[in-house]
C-alpha cells in the first residue's frame, strides 16, 4: 500500500501551485470573474502548454494517459488557487465524452482543438426536474430524414457561455426516467433553433439555459450508439464527481489556512482568536474533517484508478462526505473571520461561495447519500 | 397554564389582519413577494402607515405612544405582519435608539427625538462595532473629547447597517481612557449631515449594499445629544443588546418561509413527482420545524416574563443563538431545495429590471440569502459572545 504520488505527479503539483503563486493571485481571479469571458483564454492556452488540458486523454487521442489520480492531483491543486478556468466541463466532462465515443471524424474535429485549447465545449446534461439524475431526459431527438430533430430545454449548462459546441444529452426512445433510450449530441452553438441564456454564477463561474426548437442535425452529430450512452455519461459525470471533490477539498485545505491565520491576527479581549480554547476546538474539527475527507478521496481515487468493483460506490461515498464537509468547513470559516468574513473584499468570501456551490454540483451530501445506500 | 388564544385575542388578529389586507400598498407586496429589493421610499411608505394607525412603536410605553398591547396581542401582531410578508420593521430608531432615550434621556431629550422616531420622519443607524472591536465591543476607540459645550469627536464605525440612508446615527463612544475599558464609555447622538461624518459602502458576498463603514473625523457634537451621564455608556449598551436580542430570531418570519418552503416542495417538478418525495429533505425541512417551535415558546415565555415586570436579559442570549441558527438552517434548506438553480447570479439591478428570472420564480434571492445570512451569528453579539453571556450570567462561571 502506497499513498505517495509519483515525481512526475508531484512535478505537475508544484507547477499549478507556482503558477498560482505567480500569476493567480486573487485580485487577479477577481478580475477574470468580472471580465466578459469570465476566465481567461491565455491561462487556458498556459494550462495547455502545462500539458494539463491533454492529461486524462490517451496518447492516440494526443494526450498523456493519465488516470484518475493525475485528474485528483490537477484539480486539487486548482482547488486551493480558486481557479475559475473550466476544466472540468471541457476536459472531464465534454473531452472524455468525445474521447470514449466519438469516431475518427468526430474525435479529429474536435479533440486536437480542444488540447491546444482552442476550443471550448459544454456538456448539457440537466433538465429544471431532472435534479441530479442523470437519465431522467425529457428533451428529445426524433429521426428526421436521415438525420435527428432536437426539441427540449436543459438547464444551468456549465461553460455554455464559451462553448464552441455543445453536448446535449436527448432521449431517443423510452420513457422519462429510462435508462436506456439516452444518445448524445454534438451541436454547435450557432445552429438554427439552438438559444443559450448566458449568465455567471454565484461562485464565478458561467452557465446557461439552453432552449432547443426543432434543432435539425445530421446523423453525424450522434456521438458514440443510439440510446446507449448512459453508462458512459455516468462514468464521465463519475470521473467528474471525483474531480470535484478534489477541488472541493483543495479549497477546504486553503479555507482552513486562511481561517488559521486569521485567528492569529485578529485580537479581541485583549489576545488573539486563537487563543480561545472555543475555538481552537473547532479549528481540530475542521482541520480533522478535511483529512479525513481528503483519505476517502484518495480512496476514491485509488478505486477508480484500478477500476475496482465498488470504485462507483466510493464516489458516492466521498461526494456525500465532501458535501459535509464544505459545509462544516465553509461556515466555520466565515464564523471565525466574523463580519470581514462576508465582504467581497476578502478572498475566504470566495472560496466558501464555490464550496457551497460544490456541495450541490454532480449530487448533493443526500443524494449521494441514497445513491450509496442502493448500490 | 393557558397556550390558546382567547376571544378577543382572535377579534384583535382578524383587526390586525383586515388592517393589514386594506393599507398595505400592493406596489411594495409585489415587490416583496417576488423577491425585487424594496426601496427606503417603499420601508418609509409602509412604516409611516403603521405609524399612522398608531401600530408602529407598539413596544414603547403608552405615554409616548406605545399600544399599551398584551403580551400576546404583540405576538399576534407580529405574526400578522410576517404572514403578509410586509417589509421588516428596521428597528435602529424605534426599537434600539428609543427605549434607549424613554428609558435614561431627560425630558427634553425625549420630546425632541422620540415623535420623529415614531412617525418616521427620521431615520437612524447604529455607531457600534469598530474595525478593532468586533465581540470585544468595549474596547472601541471612537473619541468624543468636550471642548465647552460640545464633543468633537473622531474615529471609525463598521458594519453600519444602512447608514446610506441614515439621518442620524446613535454611537458609542470613548469620553474618557482612564480606567478599565468598559469605563469611559458614553451614549452620543450624532446628526449624518454634520461636516466630518462620511459613509463608505462595504458589499458583501451576496453582492449587495447594506453595510457600511462610518467615518468620524472631527466632528462637532453638541453637548445636549449624550443621553445619560458621561460613562454611562456601556450599562446602555447592555440593555440596549438585550433588546436588540430578543426578536433579532425573526421567529415570526421563519414560521411563514417554512410554510412557504412546504407549498414550494409540492410544487417543484423532481422526476416525474415533486420534491416532496424526497424524503431525506422533507425530514430535514421537519426537523428545522420542531426546531422553530422550540425556539418560538422560548421566545413567548420570555415575553411573558418582561409582560410580569421582569426584562429582558441574559436569556435573550439563548434567544438570540437559537433563533438565528434556524434563520441559517432554513436558508440552507433553500438551497438545497433547488438544486442547481440555486447557482445562477442575479445583481439587485438584474432584479429591479423587468429581466426575466432564471429558473423557479423564487430562486433568485435563495443563494444570496443563505450567503447575507451568514451575519446574523456574527452580529448582534456573535453566538460566541452569546454562548459566554450565558455561561457567565445564567450558569455563574
Amino acid at each position: 500500500m502506497d499513498f505517495l504520488i509519483s515525481d512526475e505527479q508531484k512535478q505537475l503539483q508544484d507547477l499549478i501551485h507556482q503558477f498560482i503563486q505567480k500569476d493567480y493571485p486573487f485580485d487577479v481571479r477577481e478580475k477574470l470573474v468580472k471580465s466578459e469571458d469570465g476566465f481567461s483564454k491565455d491561462f487556458w492556452k498556459t494550462f495547455s502548454q502545462f500539458g494539463l488540458l491533454a492529461m486524462p486523454f490517451s496518447e492516440e487521442d494526443g494526450g498523456y494517459n493519465g488516470g484518475p489520480v493525475d485528474v485528483m492531483i490537477i484539480l486539487e491543486a486548482f482547488g486551493t488557487g480558486l481557479i475559475v478556468e473550466p476544466y472540468i466541463p471541457n476536459i472531464v466532462l465534454s473531452g472524455n465524452l468525445v474521447s470514449k465515443l466519438g469516431t475518427k471524424e468526430q474525435k479529429d474535429s474536435i479533440l486536437p482543438n480542444l488540447l491546444d485549447g482552442d476550443m471550448q465545449l459544454a456538456f448539457a446534461f440537466s433538465e429544471p426536474q431532472s435534479r441530479f439524475d442523470l437519465n431522467d431526459v425529457t428533451t428529445s431527438a426524433e429521426e428526421d430524414g436521415d438525420g435527428f430533430k432536437l426539441n427540449g430545454f436543459k438547464s444551468v449548462v456549465m461553460n455554455g457561455p464559451a462553448a464552441d459546441k455543445l453536448i446535449i444529452s436527448a432521449r431517443t426512445s423510452g420513457s422519462q426516467l429510462d435508462k436506456n433510450g439516452i444518445s448524445l449530441f454534438i451541436v454547435d452553438r450557432d445552429t438554427k433553433g439552438v438559444s443559450l441564456r448566458d449568465y455567471s454564477n454565484i461562485d464565478g463561474s458561467k452557465a446557461s439555459e439552453l432552449t432547443l426548437e426543432n434543432v435539425v442535425l445530421t446523423k453525424e452529430a450522434l456521438l458514440g450508439d443510439l440510446g446507449k450512452a448512459f453508462s458512459t455519461i455516468e462514468e464521465v459525470v463519475n470521473l467528474a464527481t471525483l474531480a470535484i471533490s478534489a477541488e472541493a477539498i483543495g479549497i477546504m485545505q486553503k479555507m482552513n489556512e486562511l481561517t488559521l491565520e486569521y485567528t492569529k491576527t485578529r485580537e479581541q479581549f485583549g489576545q488573539a482568536l486563537s487563543q480561545f480554547q472555543a475555538l481552537q476546538h473547532r479549528m481540530v474539527d475542521t482541520f480533522m474533517v478535511h483529512e479525513q475527507t481528503k483519505s476517502l478521496l484518495l480512496m476514491a481515487a485509488a478505486k477508480m484508478n484500478d477500476k475496482s468493483d465498488d470504485a462507483v460506490k466510493s464516489i458516492s461515498a466521498l461526494k456525500y462526505q465532501v458535501g459535509n464537509a464544505a459545509k462544516l468547513i465553509g461556515e466555520e470559516a466565515i464564523q471565525l473571520h466574523g463580519g470581514m468574513g462576508v465582504t467581497e473584499e476578502m478572498s475566504i468570501g470566495h472560496y466558501f461561495k464555490r464550496l457551497t456551490t460544490i456541495r450541490t454540483i454532480f449530487g448533493n451530501a443526500d443524494y449521494h447519500l441514497k445513491k450509496y445506500s442502493s448500490l | 397554564m393557558n397556550l390558546s388564544f382567547s376571544e378577543e385575542d382572535l377579534k384583535f388578529q382578524s383587526e390586525v389582519r383586515s388592517f393589514i389586507k386594506e393599507n398595505y400598498p400592493s406596489e411594495i407586496k409585489e415587490k416583496m413577494d417576488n423577491g425585487t429589493p424594496v426601496s427606503k421610499e417603499d420601508i418609509v411608505t409602509w412604516q409611516k402607515i403603521l405609524s399612522k394607525k398608531g401600530w408602529f412603536a407598539i413596544n414603547w410605553p403608552e405615554e409616548h405612544g406605545g399600544s399599551g398591547w398584551s403580551v400576546t396581542q404583540k405576538f399576534i401582531f407580529q405574526n400578522e405582519l410576517a404572514e403578509a410578508n410586509t417589509p421588516n420593521i428596521v428597528p435602529f430608531g424605534v426599537s434600539m435608539c428609543a427605549p434607549v432615550i424613554y428609558t435614561f434621556g431627560t425630558e427634553e431629550q425625549k420630546e425632541r427625538f422620540l415623535p420623529d422616531i415614531r412617525d418616521n420622519n427620521v431615520w437612524w443607524c447604529q455607531g457600534y462595532s469598530e474595525p478593532g472591536s468586533g465581540s470585544d465591543l468595549a474596547s472601541l476607540k471612537t473619541k468624543a473629547e468636550k471642548k465647552g459645550d460640545k464633543y468633537i469627536v473622531n474615529g471609525t464605525k463598521t458594519w453600519t447597517t444602512m447608514a446610506q440612508h441614515a439621518d442620524w446615527i446613535f454611537c458609542l463612544v470613548r469620553t474618557d481612557s482612564s480606567g478599565i475599558k468598559q469605563q469611559g464609555i458614553s451614549f452620543l447622538l450624532i446628526d449624518m449631515k454634520t461636516p466630518g461624518v462620511e459613509v463608505k459602502p462595504i458589499i458583501t458576498i451576496d453582492g449587495s449594499h447594506e453595510v457600511n463603514m462610518v467615518y468620524l473625523d472631527n466632528v462637532e457634537v453638541p453637548a445636549e445629544n449624550l443621553i445619560g451621564e458621561e460613562g454611562a455608556g456601556w450599562s446602555i449598551a447592555k440593555f440596549l443588546l438585550a433588546h436588540e436580542r430578543t426578536g433579532i430570531g425573526g421567529i415570526p418570519h421563519l414560521k411563514r418561509e417554512i410554510r412557504r418552503l412546504r407549498q414550494i416542495s409540492e410544487e417543484l417538478p423532481l422526476n416525474e413527482g415533486f420534491l416532496k418525495d424526497d424524503q431525506l429533505f422533507m425530514d430535514k425541512l421537519n426537523k428545522v420545524e420542531i426546531d422553530l417551535l422550540s425556539a418560538e415558546f422560548t421566545e413567548l415565555r420570555t415575553l411573558a416574563s418582561i409582560s410580569a415586570g421582569g426584562h429582558p436579559g441574559p436569556e435573550s442570549s439563548i434567544l438570540k443563538i437559537g433563533g438565528t441558527d434556524l434563520q441559517q438552517s432554513l436558508s440552507d434548506l433553500y438551497v438545497e431545495a433547488l438544486g442547481y438553480y440555486a447557482h445562477p447570479f442575479m445583481s439587485e439591478e438584474d432584479l429591479k429590471s423587468n429581466e426575466k428570472r432564471i429558473g423557479p420564480d423564487f430562486a433568485a434571492n435563495v443563494m444570496p440569502h443563505y450567503l447575507n445570512y451568514r451575519k446574523v451569528s456574527i452580529y448582534g453579539g456573535s453566538n460566541e459572545v452569546q454562548r459566554n453571556v450565558i455561561a457567565k450570567a445564567v450558569l455563574g462561571l
